[in-house]
């Protein structure tokens, strides 16, 4: 028997964790991509399911409508307890969880808010926002840790401004996310920051049915949108994972992004000279990082014959996001950082329906905020070795807890 | 080339409007996409094509050589 037919009927793999350098994925997912690209994967509840590595794969599956969002019935590939498990109020208005018809409805409902235009006439606004952050870094002397003094506050200031919540309360949901991000949080760890957050936006949504503004949340009030159903308990649950979604990824891009280029000088120069190659750039940041470290899952509705496995009615499929954008055979020389290259075709963002409603205020705080960064601070460098930066693998969400600066 | 759209199937992810912005815009209200050129000139059809492979919900079908 050969090494390939036995590896195909082995017993089921755990997710890969472990990575051996802070900017590629677990190296495992390569063995798997080129000897089990549809694998047999063990949960931590118990359960078996896959695990798929391959780029056309993920898309594949990311675009079949025969395979479930619904966060009650995945398991997840990192914790031993549920996604979900709390009652349909609270779930109310989360759409990432949710499967057509009731997804089209809440999606068509909120793209007209996050379109290409729409966010483009936003960056007037993030270049104020960044270039005071940067104000107030330059007035600060060198050392500092650029996640609070940039990464965080910029994206978290954007997505408030753009739904309507106030940034004074930041302590609030800032420690809630991070809370729900955590590896390590325990059920009760969870439900308690889940329940906080949800009793902040139903109360914050209370308070715009009084005096609606022109931001997203009052906006969707005074425009009767979703036909009068629209309840406090949705608009609440929408609120939360917009709110959510919007601060800490892109905070991450910009911080691990940050360290990605320092540490490739001849990368960074070439994007100093040539502001055209920003797109690419950001394009290509988004793949080589796939900040979504542990893939999103679905699972299976009915029987499906899926890339020569059967996939069984119930069991989870967890699609590697990032293991899909180092494939070869779509990307060549995948593990090579190039700013050049021509990357939009990864799934940094998803595929499918669920694919990233705030992709373009992602894209516009990239562009703002690296271009506006490199411009001010022509001397940053990592004022730590690259050795001593903690990284997040504790975290849903890859990227630097800090990251010390000097310029 | 003409360019065709299935709108019902469209989420407004805006792949298309921002890689191909001269073909295509996003509805005022839904986001949904709006064609702008339907039969996009020589130019353009590299960027039309590079929109239909990377729309997530595959709704662009470039049709080559239409019958007039």
């Amino acid at each position: 028997m050969s090494v390939f037919s036995s590896s195909a009927s082995s017993s089921p793999v755990s997710l890969p964790l472990r990575r051996s350098s802070p900017f590629d994925p677990p190296a495992e997912y390569r063995r798997l991509r080129e000897q089990e690209p549809v694998s047999r994967l063990a949960f931590p509840d118990g359960k078996v399911g896959w695990l798929l590595t391959r780029h056309q794969d993920v898309r594949a599956l990311l675009a079949d409508d025969r395979f479930s969002s619904d966060r009650q019935r995945v398991s997840s590939p990192v914790r031993r307890f549920p996604i979900r498990r709390d009652g349909p109020a609270a779930r109310a208005g989360s759409l990432i969880g949710m499967d057509p018809p009731e997804h089209t409805r809440y999606r068509r409902m909120l793209t007209g808010y996050f379109t290409v235009r729409r966010m483009r006439e936003l960056a007037p606004r993030i270049e104020q926002i960044v270039s005071e952050h940067l104000d107030a870094m330059e007035r600060d002397a060198p050392p500092a840790d650029l996640v609070p003094v940039f990464a965080r506050p910029i994206p978290s200031l954007v997505i408030c401004e753009l739904l309507g919540v106030p940034y004074e309360d930041k302590a609030t949901f800032q420690r809630c996310t991070s809370t729900l991000l955590r590896l390590d949080a325990s059920e009760d760890e969870i439900s308690a920051a889940r329940d906080e957050l949800w009793q902040y936006m139903l109360e914050l949504v209370a308070a715009k049915r009084q005096h609606p503004d022109g931001a997203l949340l009052g906006s969707l009030i005074q425009t009767g949108a979703g036909d009068g159903d629209l309840t406090d308990e949705r608009l609440a649950g929408l609120g939360q994972l917009l709110l959510a979604a919007g601060h800490e990824t892109t905070a991450n891009m910009l911080a691990l992004g940050t360290y990605a280029l320092l540490g490739r000088p001849d990368q960074l120069c070439a994007l100093r000279q040539d502001a055209d190659l920003l797109g690419s750039a950001v394009e290509e940041l988004l793949r080589y990082l796939t900040i979504v470290q542990f893939g999103t899952v679905r699972v299976a509705r009915e029987d499906v014959d899926f890339a020569g496995r059967r996939i069984r009615a119930g069991e989870t499929v967890v699609a590697s996001l990032a293991a899909a954008d180092r494939d070869p055979v779509q990307f060549a020389e995948p593990d090579e950082l190039d700013l050049a290259r021509p990357a939009a075709q990864h799934v940094a963002f998803g595929h499918g329906i669920h694919q990233c409603l705030g992709q373009q205020l992602a894209r516009v705080e990239m562009k703002v905020g690296y271009s506006a960064l490199f411009r001010r601070f022509p001397g940053l460098r990592l004022a730590v070795r690259p050795d001593e930066v903690p990284m997040r693998d504790d975290m849903f969400i890859y990227g630097v807890h800090r990251l010390p600066v000097a310029w | 080339m003409r360019i065709e759209v299935d709108r019902d199937r469209c989420r407004g992810a805006g792949q298309c409007a921002l890689t191909a912005p001269e073909l295509f815009d996003q509805s005022e209200d839904d986001g949904t996409v709006v064609v702008l050129d339907e039969q996009p000139p020589a130019a353009l059809q590299d960027q039309a094509r590079r929109a239909a492979s990377l729309c997530p919900n595959s709704v662009i079908r470039l049709v080559l050589n239409p019958e007039p």
